[in-house]
């Protein structure tokens, strides 16, 4: 049986994954940045279990959103902070 | 809205699964409570039942998830303590959906098995993209990141490092490299001491070994910087002395892992060297609570099952029952000694960063402006290391090793919380209920 496809966008580019991918994933599949640190440098997921905030994005419109501790859905827009 | 137990398990890992599960089968009125969606902690995440058996660790879980689903235990997902409203009365925040509820629940009897996350050491590059904990890289994996021809190194120390290489391999990555810290007569020492005493254990390592056979395993090495474009794209790695770049998209690392304290030391949990002190029942110095698994010692999947069942037991008063499994209990704290011998950091790892290194991310705090500060409290007031989102649990234990400063404290909301929460807890307050903050009287 073949997963569930999802689409969502990360800053805006379409992306289709398998149901089940966390947001996380998704970002560093895509290669975007998560977020930018307070002097400007891209970031990226560290530590995968919702412990170091590096992974912050903003989803739907609501912002600092762990997207390690959340799965893709389908239409989810997501955006670096 | 609040909720009241007989027995309160806070974190769904293998330890808190197997002491709910145990308590629940005794007759008591048990919640179990994790940050995460569905149970099984870091070693069983994204396991399945169908499919468990096919994976490192899967049998336990299988049996493990089976008796949790048969047993009248009450688990409570995506839910995160914020603080201790009152001995006896924790106060959560669940995740629903876009919503999030703040409850207090109350228990009669606590079990903590909060468990452990990865140390990270920072050196010149970590705060790339692509530069990950090993641990963490592995849960990524698990939620679908796909490492498909992704050229990983590894590096750091401890048994974490293969069983993470071997997960990569299998998965499709193209491991260009393990490098283990530690020198080659403590592992070799290490590894005697395994076969004769925990053969399961050695046979676990061996057959991570064999996964991964095609990529060379260094020990007296360690990564000295990791470069990149915006991303990680090549690691240097100093090898018996020599360096060597190697060009690479993932770094994964693993410095060995730390307790989440944070919850214990709030409740006012004696600490002994880092880890929870607990008596043979597995109670800690507060009374009626009980601390289990990577809290009181890192040993791994197996302590965690066995302590998580004698304060299962005990926590129920079958303390026969409790005390029958002290051998196994023993043996299984044997180990977790030997991993914190054979893997402690050697003083070479303190001289990683350069000035213009970040230690604190949350922040961006180098090491200059910390090297030049004498305590963590200094360093928190003076430069806001360790003030950010992560609240120092990312540079906390760097600090501790670099600077050998005590990092510890904890005090309430002890993860970020919600306006909406911290508002509950001054109505309360104002309302005459909370008196005084209870757990900033120590």
């Amino acid at each position: 049986m073949q997963p569930e496809v999802l689409s969502i966008t990360i800053n805006g580019k379409p992306l289709s994954v398998p149901a089940g991918t966390s947001v996380a994933a998704a970002m560093l599949m895509a290669g975007e940045p998560c977020r930018h640190s307070v002097t400007g440098e891209p970031r990226a997921p560290l530590c995968g279990m919702g412990i170091c905030m590096e992974c912050r994005v903003t989803v739907n419109g609501l912002p600092h959103q762990r997207s390690c501790q959340l799965l893709c859905a389908s239409g989810m827009e997501v955006v670096t902070e | 809205m609040s909720a009241h137990f007989d027995i309160f398990v806070a974190g769904a890992g293998p330890g808190g699964i197997a002491a709910a599960v145990t308590a629940a089968e005794s007759g008591k009125r048990v919640c179990l409570l994790d940050a995460n969606p569905t149970p099984g902690g870091q070693i069983w995440r994204g396991l399945r039942l169908e499919t468990a058996r096919n994976y490192p660790h899967g049998a336990e879980f299988a049996a493990w998830q089976s008796r949790l689903a048969a047993s009248s235990v009450e688990i409570l997902p995506n839910t995160q303590v914020v603080d201790q409203a009152a001995p006896n009365r924790l106060r959560v925040e669940l995740e629903s959906g876009s919503e999030t509820q703040t409850t207090d629940i109350e228990f009669n009897r606590l079990i903590l098995a909060t468990g452990a996350r990865e140390r990270f050491l920072p050196f010149p590059g970590w705060t790339l993209p692509g530069v990950m904990g090993a641990g963490g890289a592995q849960a990524l994996v698990k939620s679908g990141l796909d490492p498909r021809g992704k050229r990983v190194v590894l590096a750091g120390t401890g048994p974490l490092l293969l069983a993470v290489a071997a997960s990569f391999a299998r998965a499709g990555a193209k491991i260009e490299g393990i490098f283990e810290q530690a020198p080659l007569s403590r592992l070799a020492s290490f590894a005697l001491r395994t076969m004769l005493t925990h053969p399961g254990k050695f046979t676990e390592g061996a057959r991570y070994r064999l996964k991964t056979l095609s990529a060379a395993y260094r020990c007296n090495s360690w990564v000295k910087r990791a470069e990149g474009r915006g991303r990680v794209e090549s690691v240097t790695v100093t090898i018996a002395g020599k360096e060597r770049t190697i060009p690479c998209d993932w770094l994964a690392c693993a410095w060995h892992l730390v307790p989440n304290l944070d919850l214990p030391r709030l409740i006012g949990c004696k600490i002994d060297s880092g880890y929870v002190a607990v008596d043979a029942l597995q109670q800690s110095s507060i009374p009626n609570v009980f601390c289990i698994g990577e809290l009181t010692g890192i040993g791994g999947l197996e302590k965690a099952l066995i302590e998580g069942q004698i304060a299962g037991h005990a926590a129920a008063n079958r303390e026969a029952e409790a005390r029958a499994l002290a051998p196994h209990r023993r043996s299984q704290q044997n180990f977790a000694q030997q991993l914190d011998q054979t893997f402690a950091l050697r003083p070479e790892l303190r001289t990683l960063p350069t000035g213009q290194t970040i230690v604190c991310r949350c922040e961006d705090v180098r090491h200059s402006a910390l090297a030049a500060c004498t305590s963590w409290r200094q360093a928190k007031l003076h430069t806001r290391c360790g003030m950010g989102p992560c609240q120092g649990r990312i540079c906390g234990p760097a600090a501790e090793f670099l600077y050998n400063w005590q990092s510890a404290d904890s005090r309430p909301p002890i993860f970020p919380a919600r306006v909406s929460t911290l508002a509950a807890s001054a109505d309360e307050a104002s309302a005459g209920q909370i008196t005084q903050c209870p757990t900033a009287s120590r």
